[in-house]
């Protein structure tokens, strides 16, 4: 608990929606989120695209758009964080890689956005600096002087790493950075992400990519319509009898490697009384209809599920 | 019946040739894998089997004959992004019945369900969208069905139903399948035979 870099804490994250004049409607879309991050830890969140993973990137870094409500508590190394503190320390302690290319300003050479704002006589420095870091993730000089729309998909993904890295952050929150990259370059995100936990940092890696997860995550987290189901080791989703959700075992045996097994089931688009995953689950009771599970610590993992929680009968 | 891309070669306007004298054959029993990198061109070369693109040069035939333009295209394509193959002003009722209505048991397998049609695109996930955008293509007029990456954003749960459901009925309905992916572990499970890109592309 004490070296806890990041620790996310009953996090709901919902929008105001508009439907017709002014009828109001509150969408939910990260629901009760608890997890940390420790130092020289790569926690992985794995959830399917566009579910709303990448808000909580953003409500860690306090970017969230303005009609957002952010409930819970978001501490780093032990405080709370204000807005004022996410603003004072991002960018610096806290860094984000972003998802793609498109969060880079196209009107500027690459090395000038990655120093930033900095007056003009520490620039020299600056650009030493960048010039470093640039050239540790195998990114040569003529890569300074372009501008992001002539970096190919790789070089984007480096750019977007070493400009993340300038500041040496402690916590690192990477938005899923490797789809619509060749396997050589996954292969180097990966290598990249796990040079950064050497190093003792904090990685939140954000993915709906399974594998990239296995290979990259010393814990990984489970988010299934808005809920983090179960928090779990690496080892015990390579080994995936040991998983406690059924969910999670279905994922696993779904891939393709592991049997390409049929599960029935949709993931329900908003909140639905009881347990998220009722409606598919092959252990639900009635409990599971009416009564929403917490998540609750089981031999070392975290797990949302009445199943596992029978001692509060 | 086999579908058959004869000696393709096609280039984007004044660019270097991205498809060199490519022929390939799927017949209407067979799940045929076609795996390459990404950017390799396998894309376009969907989009000529499938009638999107002219100018090439070469020939799709249908048991040796040149596919009609006029009428129905009998090969259909399924795109790696639904939501960007759907008239986000259109409800879902209507995005369906474009091509055909398909029964309600055929609907099921596919694990659609019926209030769905309701729906505007945008108030559907990414897998029930693809869900959709399959059963467009299975109008009873098609005859080959190429999948362009279409579980490539899916998790893994979602991209078993769809191909589970997918390959059962093109099965009974004697429809071949062009899966093309980049994933390799996939294309194993689902394909009869696999097909490099860049053996066939000669560049």
């Amino acid at each position: 608990m004490d070296n806890d870099l990041l620790r996310v804490e009953n996090v709901s994250i919902s929008f105001t929606q508009y439907l017709q004049g002014l009828e109001q409607h509150i969408l939910k879309v990260i629901s009760d989120l608890t997890l940390s991050v420790k130092e020289g830890e790569v926690v992985a969140i794995l959830g399917s695209s566009g579910s709303g993973k990448s808000l909580l990137a953003h409500a860690i870094l306090g970017i969230l758009p303005e009609n957002a409500i952010c409930d819970g508590t978001i501490s780093y190394m032990g405080n709370v964080m204000s807005q004022e503190d996410k603003e004072r320390l991002r960018g610096k302690e806290i860094c984000l890689i972003p998802q793609s290319v498109n969060y880079l300003d196209p009107l500027m050479k690459v090395s000038e956005q990655a120093i930033g704002d900095v007056p003009k006589e520490e620039k020299e420095q600056a650009f030493k600096h960048q010039r470093e870091v640039f050239a540790k993730y195998g990114l040569g000089e003529e890569v300074d002087g372009m501008y992001p729309f002539e970096l190919s998909g790789g070089m984007a993904r480096k750019v977007l790493l070493s400009t993340a890295l300038l500041s040496n952050p402690n916590l690192v929150v990477a938005d899923e950075p490797t789809p619509g990259l060749d396997v050589q370059s996954v292969e180097e995100t990966i290598n990249d992400i796990k040079k950064l936990a050497a190093d003792g940092k904090g990685v939140l890696l954000i993915t709906h990519e399974i594998d990239v997860a296995l290979k990259t995550a010393d814990r990984i987290a489970i988010f299934y319509s808005g809920y983090v189901i179960e928090i779990n080791d690496v080892d015990n989703f390579r080994n995936y009898e040991n998983l406690l959700h059924p969910y999670s075992k279905s994922l696993m045996e779904a891939l393709p490697k592991n049997g390409f097994k049929l599960t029935e089931g949709v993931q329900p688009l908003e909140d639905i009384d009881g347990c998220v995953y009722h409606e598919n689950c092959p252990l639900r009771t009635d409990k599971c209809l009416k009564v929403k599970p917490e998540l609750i610590e089981y031999d070392g993992a975290m797990i949302r599920c009445h199943n596992y929680n029978k001692e509060v009968e | 019946m086999y579908l058959n891309a004869n000696n393709i070669s096609f280039a984007y306007k004044k660019n270097k040739p991205i498809l060199q004298n490519i022929s390939i054959s799927v017949p209407n029993n067979k799940v045929i894998g076609l795996m390459g990198d990404s950017g390799s061109g396998k894309s376009t070369l969907c989009k000529v089997m499938a009638g999107y693109l002219q100018n090439y040069s070469g020939t799709v035939t249908l048991d040796d004959k040149v596919i009609d333009t006029k009428d129905y295209y009998p090969v259909q394509l399924i795109f790696q992004h639904p939501e960007k193959t759907m008239n986000p002003k259109w409800k879902m009722h209507k995005v369906l019945s474009e091509s055909w209505n398909p029964p309600p048991e055929i609907m099921d397998t596919f694990g659609l369900k019926e209030n769905w049609l309701g729906r505007w695109p945008n108030e559907l996930s990414g897998g029930e969208l693809q869900r959709f955008s399959i059963l467009r293509a299975l109008n009873p007029k098609t005859k080959f069905i190429i999948a362009d990456e279409i579980s490539t954003m899916l998790d893994a749960v979602t991209q078993v139903q769809i191909w589970d459901a997918l390959l059962d009925y093109c099965k009974q309905n004697k429809m071949g399948i062009l899966a093309v992916s980049h994933d390799k572990d996939l294309l194993e499970v689902i394909a009869d035979d696999i097909i490099i890109f860049n053996d066939i592309n000669k560049l």
